[in-house]
């Protein structure tokens, strides 16, 4: 990496982020913390017979203080701080006395951390009181059930002399989920296979699909989870074959994704392990690079192309998505996709997650996700098109509340990234781009991966869609509804509270009280 | 811009039908007296009718029944719009009885009219073009409402209990082989008189009751189809949802019905194959029309009466059979103060339509049987 060779010489002027406090009455010296930091910020002194540790490493990722057995460890943000400065934060000196230090673009990952609104808490939503009964969900029908993919305009039906009806209108080849969630693209590279496999087992199980990602899918998986997978075809086009695209679910086009909208991406050459190398069908050990753009699409009439060239691939069997960033024109984008015929739409928020992105890009690109399903649904419908594709929503979404409001702003199902690799154990210290995930999820070291018992966090992922489906079941009971489709669009079932009159005209919703 | 407010009242209500199914009209007394029975189920604040061969003098016209609020304005706005777009063969004021114990009614006008199509407009069916004069005087002129707009038949309504409409609108002295009533509760505004039922647009009526909580999705996906929901009230949505999948998309009753109200995908799964592909379908192509949240509904069009309730039957509705005549209503006993003895009645399931027509489909030909859709 850039800076690397300045480390070596340099005092660097960093404060750490963290404080690591050790009781050390509690402390029973078994290096426990040791072993489970890649960072090595703990270390045994044989001489002293004591543990130290070197809190300039410290990531705040906090596994060490889960698995000390003697709760031994407190990790906490380093509360000596400059001299407040509205302007210059805390944040800013450092991030600029890094760049000092290094010369180097910062980099970060997971999701924009930055303050900027979040409209789930700006939205409540309705319950059912007197005129209308809410329904309890244990005791009658709740149905989550969602198609995805393009739907007729109508029907053609005609009613035979037999009491028959008979439809002679085409369908256009639809997913099912059984819960409106699904799980959003994380490619192997990116993750490690097991924390990779385990998204595939929980979706398989639960009924709802994964999306692997630009970084191909493992043949030994393809058999048994090809079916709940979305296939990524995007600009490094890795992995990229017949079998691969004929095995899954649906296909997906990446344009954009919304953690660095307008951004490619570089897999380092050393995490290439040979699965990685067969699987993205590249030489073991190169770089893995992701163009910015698709070079092949420099319009809409190029992404047509591409899409029915992968609708002739699989025999315009599978729904295909182009997934796109949240940006400042999505909704004309998004009608153009329709038009290009892409079935599903993907919208990648503000705050969609990474495992590497410039920091620059982001924290200060993008729309969130809130705004861009609501414009996007709004024009689609201005223009007829809403039923011609699926909208799926990600960037954003940290609970089954939030879920519930994207659909009724005008999502078909969304997708989940950050909260699936919570499910797993990550703690959001946004190191992902390090390849030293403590949790073993963002990286390729064997060590630290085979931390991810794919049985047990497959179980901790089916465990949270259960929980989150059963509480939009219970949200929509208590609207007085029963299937999830009367959700969807609706947003007389939100009311927007602490909102300027452009925003609830953007969300299309009625303020509180109104 | 000040933002797009969308208004929904809510409302409980009574509703009651009754048709002859050898199509031979008969006067309103009866029914009248069945909603009246019903009084409970209203508040005052909206009761109304539609009748079936109404108009036998005038029946190749669109009978257009509009109603102006405040000054001249919109009368006279409505009238230029119209003489542009038909040939009004005949206009009046609806006749009233000034006594009726009615709130601040307003003026209603009926007019006569043959489409008078130009330009592009000649491509559009005359139905289409009727559908699209009707949403343009809602739409545009402020103060200006379409009661009704079908051929031979008509829509009254008002605020005040139901039988004080009647009184109002003279009902007594009209006759027609199908007659749907409503009497109405809303509770969360002031109810007015465009807001009662029965809904119509051309010959559809929909008299209902209930909330519907799908009524946000529902509306939006109307749009699509150029149906601007400008009544205020949640109902209006299953009148134009009617009217594209029936009229527009000739879809038949069972389907529709299938369409509103929709076995859960539990009950789907257990169906023999080919209704299970059918059913399955309708569900993913027409999800937005699910309409979800207690309901009962009359849905009326010429030959035709309909009776549906939502999937899991939250609102009541019950129907009975006496010779040529069928009656649908909120209560059984409403039905047997017209007609004590009843060949039989009964109490559909949940999403399963009654259907009540004439045989043939055309107005005064043989008789058929009432069955129940199973
Ligand atoms: S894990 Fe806890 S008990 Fe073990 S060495 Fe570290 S601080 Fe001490
Ligand atoms: S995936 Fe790992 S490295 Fe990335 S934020 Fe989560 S815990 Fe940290």
């Amino acid at each position: 990496m850039e800076g690397e060779e300045e480390k070596k010489w340099m005092k660097s002027y960093l404060l750490p982020e963290f404080i690591i406090e050790r009781n050390e009455d509690r402390c029973i010296k078994c290096k426990v913390c040791e072993r489970q930091c890649a960072f090595e910020t703990h270390r045994y002194d044989e001489e002293l017979d004591r543990m130290f540790s070197n809190e300039e490493s410290c990531v705040g990722c906090q596994r060490c203080a889960v698995f000390c057995p003697t709760n031994a460890l407190t990790v906490k943000p380093n509360q000596s701080a400059y001299r407040p400065n509205y302007s210059w934060t805390g944040e800013r000196i450092s991030d600029l006395t890094k760049q000092a230090e290094t010369g180097a673009v910062l980099l970060t990952g997971s999701g924009n951390d930055r303050p900027y609104p979040i409209y789930w808490e700006h939205l409540l939503l309705n319950a059912s009181q007197v005129t209308n009964p809410s329904i309890d969900p244990l005791r009658e029908p709740m149905e989550l059930r969602t198609f995805l993919g393009r739907k007729p305009d109508m029907l053609e039906a005609e009613l035979m002399d037999d009491g028959e009806v008979r439809i002679s209108t085409e369908m256009p080849p639809n997913v099912m989920v059984k819960t409106p969630i699904l799980f959003s693209a994380l490619s192997y590279g990116a993750i490690s296979y097991q924390a990779f496999k385990s998204l595939a087992m929980a979706a398989s199980e639960y009924g709802t699909l994964f999306n692997t990602g630009e970084g191909g899918l493992p043949k030994d998986l393809r058999k048994e989870y090809g079916k709940n997978a979305i296939v990524q075809c995007a600009s490094g086009r890795f992995g990229v074959d017949l079998e691969y695209l004929n095995c899954s679910a649906a296909v997906e086009i990446k344009i954009g994704q919304g953690a660095k909208p307008g951004i490619g991406g570089h897999l380092p050459g050393e995490k290439v392990s040979c699965l990685i190398a067969e699987t993205r069908m590249i030489p073991a050990g190169t770089d893995a690079l992701s163009p910015a753009p698709q070079h092949d699409i420099y319009s809409i009439e190029d992404l047509s192309a591409l899409i029915y060239a992968l609708k002739e691939a699989t025999n315009y069997e599978k729904p295909v998505s182009v997934k796109i960033a949240a940006v400042h024109n999505s909704a004309a984008i998004a009608s153009g996709m329709v038009r290009a015929g892409a079935d599903i739409i993907a919208l990648d928020g503000l705050r969609g997650g990474t495992g590497a992105a410039p920091k620059m890009i982001r924290d200060n690109v993008g729309i969130p996700i809130e705004l861009a399903i609501s414009s996007v649904d709004e024009r689609l419908r201005e223009e007829g098109i809403r039923n011609r594709c699926s909208i799926l929503a990600a960037g954003g979404m940290r609970c089954s509340a939030d879920v519930v409001k994207a659909i009724a702003l005008g999502a078909d199902a969304v997708y989940i990234g950050t909260a699936a690799l919570i499910a797993m154990g990550c703690t959001l210290c946004q190191k992902c781009y390090t390849g030293k995930c403590n949790w073993g999820i963002c990286t390729q070291d064997p060590y630290l991966a085979k931390r991810i018992n794919p049985d047990i966090a497959s179980r901790r992922l089916t465990n949270l869609l259960r929980a989150w489906s059963m509480e939009i079941k219970e949200m929509l009971g208590g609207m007085g509804i029963n299937a999830i489709e009367s959700l969807r669009g609706n947003r007389d079932h939100l009311r927007g509270v602490g909102l300027q009159e452009w925003e609830l005209e953007v969300l299309g919703v009625k303020g509180a009280g109104e | 811009m000040r933002r797009k407010m969308y208004e929904k009242e809510i409302s409980a209500c009574s509703i009651f039908g009754a048709m002859n199914i050898e199509g031979e009209r008969f006067t309103g007394e009866g029914v009248i007296k069945a909603i009246a029975n019903m009084h409970l189920r209203g508040n005052g604040l909206g009761g109304g009718f539609a009748i079936y061969g109404l108009y036998p003098e005038y029946e190749y016209y669109y009978a257009l029944h509009i109603m102006f609020r405040g000054n001249e304005g919109a009368k006279k706005e409505t009238d230029a719009l119209l003489n542009r777009s038909f040939d009004v063969v005949h206009d009046e004021e609806m006749p009233s009885g000034e006594r009726a114990n009615v709130p601040d009614p307003p003026l209603v006008w009926r007019y006569f009219v043959a489409p008078d199509k130009k330009g592009k407009d000649k491509l559009l069916s005359d139905d289409d073009y009727v559908v699209q004069k009707v949403m343009d005087i809602n739409l545009r002129i402020e103060n200006a409402h379409v009661f009704s707009s079908g051929k031979n038949m008509g829509v009254f309504k008002g605020v005040g209990y139901p039988e004080d409409v009647a009184e109002y609108f003279q009902l007594d002295s009209y006759r027609g082989h199908i007659w749907t009533a409503h009497g109405r509760f809303p509770t969360n505004t002031q109810g007015w008189w465009g807001g009662a039922h029965p809904f119509c647009i051309l010959d559809w009526t929909v008299a209902h009751n209930g909330e519907i909580s799908s009524y946000g999705t529902n509306r939006r996906y109307l749009e699509m189809f150029g149906y601007h929901c400008t009544l205020n009230t949640d109902s209006e949505v299953i009148a134009y949802a009617v009217d594209l999948l029936m009229r527009r998309q000739n879809l038949p009753m069972d389907v529709v019905a299938k369409i509103f109200a929709p076995p859960v995908w539990e009950a789907i799964e257990r169906e023999e194959e080919s209704k299970k592909i059918l059913l399955a379908m309708l569900r993913r192509v027409y999800a937005p029309l699910l309409i979800n949240g207690p309901f009962a509904v009359i849905i009326a069009h010429h030959g035709e009466m309909i009776g549906l309730t939502d999937r899991i039957r939250l609102r009541p509705l019950t129907a009975g059979v006496r010779g040529k005549m069928t009656y649908l209503s909120s209560e059984e006993a409403a039905i047997r103060l017209v007609s004590k003895k009843l060949d039989r009645a009964w109490t559909p399931n949940g999403g399963e339509p009654i259907v009540v027509s004439l045989d043939g489909g055309g107005r005064g030909e043989k008789v058929d049987e009432v069955i129940p859709f199973a």
